[in-house]
């Protein structure tokens, strides 16, 4: 099996934020692989157990990305793809998927494979995006799938409720929390890495001409939500507090 | 400059979501004068699309088929791509739900068009209509404009005030016949695992449990909470990692961003993962025994207590005043 994964290097989680010339301030932030996409890589890797074939990595990132690349290649991925962005003067999704789509233009693909969302600007857009243009079908937040030759068998997070769908290959899904537990790169599986190989193509390469991918969304800015204040602490005895909280909240907060 | 605007409506169990009509409220501000028409789609949905008039829509067109009674991209897709070819719409409107998510960037693609996703508010800044979003879950905002083109948005459940319902309005309710070809997603089943009715992502109301929960059962007090209260159970990633609870329930910069009128922390501590999800709640009630737990800093009501022990009485007593 031919299996890509797409994946994008986020913010870590436990980051705080803070805003800068309205821009996000990456200063000292610590990256990771988006937690979504690294779901991907695991399920990507555990159809190649099961099925044989090559697990490709591919981002569209600066040239920090590379880092994210070797941790998938460590994971157990065998080779990454780095699509330079930075002869991009504006990027949105419209941007990434319409690179993702040229570079896949000429690659034989059996399954791709994404995270449902990034954790940064939280779109869930480029997947479905990318299987449009590439016209092949798509499911996203899957959390089960099993591969019989071209048939697939997938379930899915639907608002909680769990949906069971049959479809075929070439196909692009995206991977919800509860698909795995996603390993850890092993060190062997690091220094494995190191030597496994990692291209680097410029929009040249893809005979991308940067003005064709210019995002169609503008962003006027970027701020921090309010602060909010502290709260009120009750006390007194525990039966009190909770008459106090529920008079509290139908007639002060009014929610209730 | 006035806009036609298309709102894809959704409907749920035989009802209409009221994101559809935040979402028909939303087109009326970006239509700036201009026509609202909604789009229903599914086997049986004739009998909603009156109410959607009476929130605003000033036409509506129903597409039905028995190949639309379940979700499927391509299903959706055929039919939306042939309204927006006969229509042409200027903007777009979707919910920011599974369906509007899974299918919105699919058309977008299609139409070359900007996609704004998870719209929590707009304005109007001249000839353009400006949206709010939220960014890392939360913990930062953006502005975003589509200047050129066709303005397609999704707008998050409970974040935009629908127009006041108006029985009296009236309007076209058209069928438009779509001839839809082979679907290459099939819907085997549809297991419903959400226990209460009540989604996350549009309840009004949240309970929440976290480590302090301590085990399955122990969500149960939060269960009866939540049954009084007519609302959602969700729970911390602490939760969902110790197995007390599904993955689906996880509230989170991974997992949900919800934004209820009410949320009951219990025993969540506050890691800032978790924050990142909820912190927009209007009003949030933080329960812990751990009177330094960082929940604290972000509610604005906080009994520091043993959730066994606060959380019943609790339920007790918006059984007494709720009666």
């Amino acid at each position: 099996m031919n299996i890509f994964v797409i994946l994008k290097r986020t913010f870590d989680t436990e980051e705080k934020i803070s805003v800068s010339n309205n821009k996000i301030s990456e200063v000292s932030a610590e990256f990771i692989i988006n937690p979504y996409d690294e779901y991907a890589i695991e399920e990507a890797i555990t159809l190649k157990d099961a099925h044989g074939g090559t697990v490709t990595v591919v981002t569209v990132g600066d040239e920090d990305s590379e880092k994210e690349l070797r941790t998938a290649l460590a994971m157990g991925a065998d080779q990454a793809v780095l699509i330079s962005n930075e002869d991009l003067d504006s990027q949105d999704q419209f941007t990434t998927s319409s690179v993702l789509a040229a570079y896949f233009k000429d690659k034989e693909y059996d399954i791709i494979l994404g995270g449902n969302v990034a954790i940064d600007n939280g779109t869930g857009q480029v997947g479905p995006r990318l299987a449009e243009l590439l016209d092949i079908p798509h499911v996203t937040t899957i959390t089960k799938i099993e591969v019989n030759g071209t048939t697939v068998n997938i379930e899915r997070d639907v608002e909680g409720d769990l949906e069971k769908i049959e479809t075929t290959l070439p196909l692009l899904v995206t991977a919800q929390q509860g698909l795995n537990e996603p390993r850890y790169p092993s060190l062997p599986g690091i220094m494995k890495a190191k030597k496994k190989p990692l291209e680097t193509l410029e929009l040249d390469d893809l005979d991308i001409d940067e003005d064709d991918v210019e995002a169609k969304t503008k962003t006027v800015e970027v701020y921090l939500p309010p602060k909010k204040e502290a709260g009120k602490i009750l006390s007194g005895e525990t039966s009190d507090q909770v008459k106090e909280l529920v008079s509290l909240l139908r007639n002060e907060a009014k929610v209730i | 400059m006035a806009k036609k605007v298309l709102v894809l409506a959704e409907s749920r169990d035989g009802a209409l979501r009221n994101v559809s009509f935040e979402a028909i409220a939303a087109a009326k501000e970006i239509s700036g004068g201009g026509e609202v028409f909604a789009v229903l789609c599914g086997d049986s949905v004739q009998s909603l699309a009156t109410e959607l008039i009476h929130y605003g829509a000033d036409r509506v067109l129903v597409a039905e088929n028995e190949k639309l009674a379940n979700y499927t991209p391509d299903g959706y897709f055929q039919t939306l791509k042939k309204i927006i070819d006969d229509e042409s719409p200027e903007a777009i409107v979707f919910g920011h739900t599974s369906l509007g998510k899974d299918l919105s960037p699919r058309l977008a693609a299609r139409l070359e068009s900007g996609l704004i996703s998870d719209v929590t508010g707009l304005e109007q800044a001249g000839e353009n209509t400006v949206f709010t979003r939220p960014v890392y879950s939360g913990k930062a905002f953006e502005k975003k404009l589509i200047s050129d083109g066709l303005v397609f948005v999704t707008i998050r459940p409970n974040n935009i005030t629908p127009l006041e319902k108006d029985e009296s309005r009236s309007g076209e309710v058209k069928a438009v016949s779509v001839d839809i070809k082979d679907l290459r997603t099939i819907v085997k089943e549809v297991v419903r695992k959400a226990s209460t009715g009540v989604d996350l992502s549009e309840a009004k109301i949240i309970v929440a449990g976290g480590r302090g929960v301590k085990s399955e059962d122990g969500f149960k007090p939060l269960q009866e909470l939540a049954d009084v209260l007519g609302a959602a159970v969700g729970a911390s990633r602490g939760a969902c990692d110790a197995d007390y609870c599904d993955y689906s329930l996880q509230i989170g910069q991974t997992g949900k961003v919800v934004t209820p009128d009410l949320y009951i922390a219990c025993g969540i501590s506050g890691a800032i993962q978790h924050l990142a999800g909820m912190s927009n709640s209007k009003v949030i009630v933080a329960i812990n025994k751990d009177p330094e737990a960082s929940i604290f800093s972000i509610a604005d009501y906080g009994i520091v207590g043993d959730l066994f022990e606060v959380v019943p009485l609790l339920t007790e007593e918006f059984k007494k005043v709720l009666v």
